[in-house]
């Protein structure tokens, strides 16, 4: 059993990065020009990568699926990026950033990098604003922010509710000036479709071309995954269509180890399902907390009146609501961390208060918040006496100005207009914590193979606090990984192109070719997605928001089954040469099929509570998740060893020495 | 509800296009247009046909992935919404509903519903930037102030989702207001003073080599811009393409 080595520079955290920088090898400016890399994804992780790596000179060649670099689905983030800038003068610090992250993580998070991406993180706000980011701005024309979950100090920055995509325009427009240079190759419509290793160091992929079905064979002296996370293998989430695990799993089965699996982030204010042909959830940001306020009638028989349609939320008096989160967590309140928020939700609704004809369901009600903007507003235009009708008016305008696009894209959706009638929302998948396990350097277990942003595993320990994705993905691609791959290329100047023609690049195309013909020949009775459906059934009902040993052994059994059974009977319509999005996703659920496995299995061996990951099985007496440091502060980094219900734990101790190991606690 | 669609099909870059006629039963008004079309195409496949390819990601109306004309319109006939965030419950029981791709010399048809609309990309490769590199040596965030007037005129600017409605709705295919939108974001925010005049210059002169055509001011872009981009922006183009030109001129 090899042992992980995760690199961590010697010294006090507040060194550590400083020094490792300043002690690890670089690549002069004139041997960069003879040094390929490639990177694959081109969201805020690989986009802001690519840019950083070409502006210093490598050679890049970047991928993605969609059409345009600019649509990854960093594009959909919705409420704001953290950064301890203290702004607001709050008391806001690199260490409290670091501290609320590795506490929000439940402690399952590598202290080391979590320090780093807190001392990166002030450099963020400036390199984008430099960029033409328009982050919101005060009257005084400096920059705005706002609070998210989890944390007492509002060090939010934000773009109304789209943030993700401003940020991720930067990042492109970056990479659209090196792209206009020549310094990045971009191949739009192209899927990573296997990892290449030559004498066991990672040396290029395979990629389809999804116009031409072409297969075909790239090489470079280091390969960069920024692929995203896979919440997709539940079907449902709020992730995009495309987002898939098909990166990270093929570097996973070349010998990278995959890191924490179970760890899903469960976000609470997503909008509630409404039918089984639904394809997708819809997020409705964690600003709203900010702003609005999330309750359940008190009553059954309210709960019953308003399925019925026989009571309308807005008439039901203040002393029949029950403000659960405001009651339970007096001191965090509506701000409660997410995997704290969701499980409220369910106990909430698994006590049967749920409030559409589902049950599952619950209000975030903006009310208090448009009568309270309102009159601030109407006394500082000088307003008095202003009627009920117009402090509204007033007030909804203050709200339209913050979220309107979220309050517009949730009217759309169900037809309600949510700033005269509270918003119905219900937990729903939306992050994965887990990923690609990686050092200090972001290397992982295969040298030469980077994993940025979602793709990894590294900052948010088993639950992540709001804000703080586009934080590493930022942190990971401009500021991280561009020095630390310098260590390792700095091996590589001597080295020379690799050729596409060595014996592995040969059989890795065959291999894809061949899996290929096996799906599109397979003249099964049944759709992908019929599949695909299934398996996420499985992973909610028994790995999803609490998990305990005996469903996650159900699960593991069943999605083996499933696994054989798509093989057997899987259908897939057209052509290997051309267009076919059917084709696409048979080779990304086969993948996600694959890992629910592992997730399960990875779920199951983790019998504490942490974070997101809840076990029935380990609870606090008020129905907290009970962490087991004693047994259960490392991390499980998993190799692949040819089947999924087989893989090797490793584990990578957790070691706190910044930081006092405590049970969480926002009450 | 129980629907005729109307499908403009073709099978690669070179073929030749049909429209095929196509009945789904059962459509909820609480579904996606896009779901529809995965209620279709489940169907197809189940018949064990080649389903309708369309182009499609987030679902939620800001990656820009999504296309479509439907019914003559560039979205749909609901506005202020992409094609993705269009619901049932804007048709009725039984309509007739013509979907075709986006048409524009600029954006030649890949299969059926997808088209290439790399072109866009090539004219961001121009200029749509400002040219700093990544270093993490910029100045403080808050160095310079920035009236929050011209801040929220360069958000509403960035905001364009690049989906290219307003090229496939004018009847020149232009791409005005998508390179008016760039160009007025960096042009009202003190970081894209430097290369102003550059920028213009080389982002219309790319424009008008990929083949869009001229704006003749009918305004049919802003109308059908999911993000409600407005006219301003090509007066903004405008009006820096014409400043630009005559500095050019002097030098
Ligand atoms: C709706 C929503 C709202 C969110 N809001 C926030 C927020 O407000 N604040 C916050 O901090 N975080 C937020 N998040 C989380 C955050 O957006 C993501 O974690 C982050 O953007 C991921 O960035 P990434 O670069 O790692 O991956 P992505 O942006 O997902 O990019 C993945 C890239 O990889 C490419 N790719 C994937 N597989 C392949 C393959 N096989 N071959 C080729 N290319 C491939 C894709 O084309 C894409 O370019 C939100 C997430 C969602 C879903
Ligand atoms: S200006 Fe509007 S219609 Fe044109 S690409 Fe941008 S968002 Fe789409
Ligand atoms: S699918 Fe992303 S905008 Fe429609």
């Amino acid at each position: 059993m090899s042992i992980l080595d995760s690199k961590i520079p010697e010294g006090p955290i507040k060194e550590k990065w400083t020094n490792h920088k300043n002690n690890i090898n670089v690549v002069n400016p004139a041997n960069k020009r003879h040094i390929d890399v490639i990177v694959v994804g081109t969201g805020l992780a690989g986009g802001a990568a690519a840019a950083s790596l070409a502006e210093m000179g490598y050679n890049v060649k970047a991928f993605c699926f969609q059409d345009s670099p600019r649509r990854a689905h960093s594009i959909a983030a919705q409420g704001g990026i953290n950064a301890a800038k203290n702004y607001q003068n709050d008391g806001d610090s690199t260490y409290r950033l670091f501290y609320d992250t590795v506490k929000g993580g439940d402690y399952r998070a590598r202290e080391a990098n979590v320090y780093r991406l807190a001392e990166v993180s002030a450099n963020i706000i400036d390199q984008c604003v430099a960029q033409g980011v328009p982050f919101a701005r005060d009257y005084g024309g400096l920059l705005d922010n706002r609070s998210f979950g989890g944390v007492l100090v509002s060090r939010t920055f934000y773009a109304k509710g789209q943030t993700g995509q401003q940020l991720l325009l930067g990042a492109y427009s970056a990479m659209s000036r090196q792209i206009g240079k020549g310094k990045i190759e971009m191949l739009n419509r192209h899927e990573m479709l296997d990892l290449v290793l030559v004498d066991g160091k990672a040396r290029g992929i395979i990629a389809r071309n999804l116009i031409t079905g072409e297969i075909e064979r790239h090489s470079a002296h280091a390969v960069v995954l920024g692929t995203g996370g896979y919440g997709n293998v539940f079907f449902l989430s709020t992730n995009a269509m495309g987002s898939n695990v098909t990166a990270a799993w093929k570097a996973h089965k070349k010998g990278a180890y995959f890191a924490n699996p179970c760890f899903t982030q469960i976000h609470p204010t997503c909008i509630p399902r409404s039918g089984d042909y639904q394809s997708k959830l819809t997020l409705m940001s964690e600003s709203l907390r900010n702003d609005g306020r999330i309750w359940v009638p008190k009553k059954k028989e309210d709960v019953i009146a308003i399925r019925e349609g026989r009571l309308r939320a807005v008439d039901l008096k203040e002393e029949d609501r029950d403000y659960y989160l405001e009651r339970r967590y007096p001191a965090f309140g509506n701000l409660v961390p997410r995997d704290v928020a969701s499980r409220a939700a369910k106990e909430r609704c698994d006590a049967g208060f749920g409030v559409n004809e589902t049950g599952e369901a619950v209000y975030l009600d903006f009310a208090a918040a448009i009568m309270r903007y309102g009159t601030e507003k109407a006394t500082v235009d000088g307003i008095h006496n202003a009627s009920e009708t117009m402090i509204r008016e007033l007030g909804e305008k203050v709200i339209e100005a913050k979220y309107g696009n979220l309050f517009q894209m949730y009217e759309k959706i169900t037809d309600d207009d949510p700033y005269k009638t509270p918003m119905m929302i219900y937990p729903a998948v939306h992050y994965t914590m887990g990923g690609i396990w990686v050092d200090y350097n972001l290397m992982t277990t295969i040298p030469g193979c980077y994993a940025a942003g979602e793709a990894n595993f590294s900052d948010h320990g088993a639950n992540r606090l709001g804000a703080s994705a586009l934080m590493q993905g930022l942190a990971d691609g401009y500021f991280v990984l561009p020095y630390t791959i310098g260590d390792y290329l700095a091996n590589e100047i001597r080295t020379g192109k690799i050729s596409t023609d060595l014996p592995e690049f040969i059989e890795a195309e065959r291999a894809v070719k061949d899996r290929i013909s096996t799906l599109l020949e397979n003249k099964g009775s049944k759709t992908v997605d019929h599949f695909h459906k299934r398996l996420g059934k499985i992973m909610w009902d028994n790995v999803g928001m609490a998990r305990n040993e005996e469903g996650l052994k159900k699960a593991i059994a069943e999605i083996k089954a499933l696994r054989e059974e798509f093989w057997k009977d899987v259908f897939v319509p057209g052509k290997a040469n051309g267009l076919n999005p059917e084709l696409e996703k048979a080779g990304r659920v086969a993948d996600f099929i694959e890992l629910g496995e592992l997730m399960a299995l990875d779920a199951l061996s983790r019998s504490e509570s942490c974070g997101g990951h809840f076990r029935d099985e380990s609870r606090t007496d008020e129905g907290e998740a009970l962490r087991d440091d004693e047994n259960f502060a490392f991390v499980s980094a998993w190799e692949w060893t040819g089947d999924p219900s087989k893989a090797a734990l490793h584990k990578e101790a957790l070691e706190f020495n910044d930081i006092e190991l405590k049970q969480r606690s926002y009450k | 509800m129980n629907l005729t669609l109307k499908i403009y099909r073709q099978d690669g870059p070179n073929s030749k296009g049909r429209m095929e006629t196509y009945p789904v039963t059962d459509i909820s008004e609480h579904m996606s247009f896009l779901e529809m079309l995965d209620v279709l195409n489940e169907q197809l496949v189940n018949d064990g046909k080649e389903p309708v390819a369309f182009d499609h990601d987030c679902r939620e109306g800001i990656c820009g992935m999504c296309s479509l004309y439907i019914n003559g319109e560039a979205h749909g006939p609901d506005r202020g919404v992409t094609t993705c965030q269009l619901h049932m419950r804007k048709f009725k029981d039984g309509d007739t509903i013509h979907i075709e791709p986006w048409r524009a010399a600029a954006f030649p048809i890949i299969k059926d519903l997808v088209v290439d609309r790399s072109a866009m990309d090539r004219i961001m490769n121009a200029g749509g930037f400002v040219s700093v590199n990544t270093s993490g040596n910029t100045q403080d965030a808050n160095a310079i102030p920035i009236p929050k007037v011209d801040a929220d005129k360069a958000f509403d600017a960035a905001t364009c989702i690049g989906c290219g409605a307003c090229v496939a709705t004018c009847k020149n295919s232009s791409a005005m207001l998508f390179v008016g939108a760039k160009v007025s974001q960096l042009a009202l925010l003190p970081q894209g003073q430097v290369e102003r005049t550059d920028r213009v210059l080389n982002m219309v002169a790319q424009m008008d080599e990929e083949g869009f055509g001229n704006c003749t001011n009918t305004g049919a872009c802003e109308v059908e811009c999911p993000k409600g981009i407005s006219l301003e922006n090509i007066a903004r183009l405008n009006s820096e393409f014409l400043i630009a030109s005559l500095k050019a001129e002097k030098k």
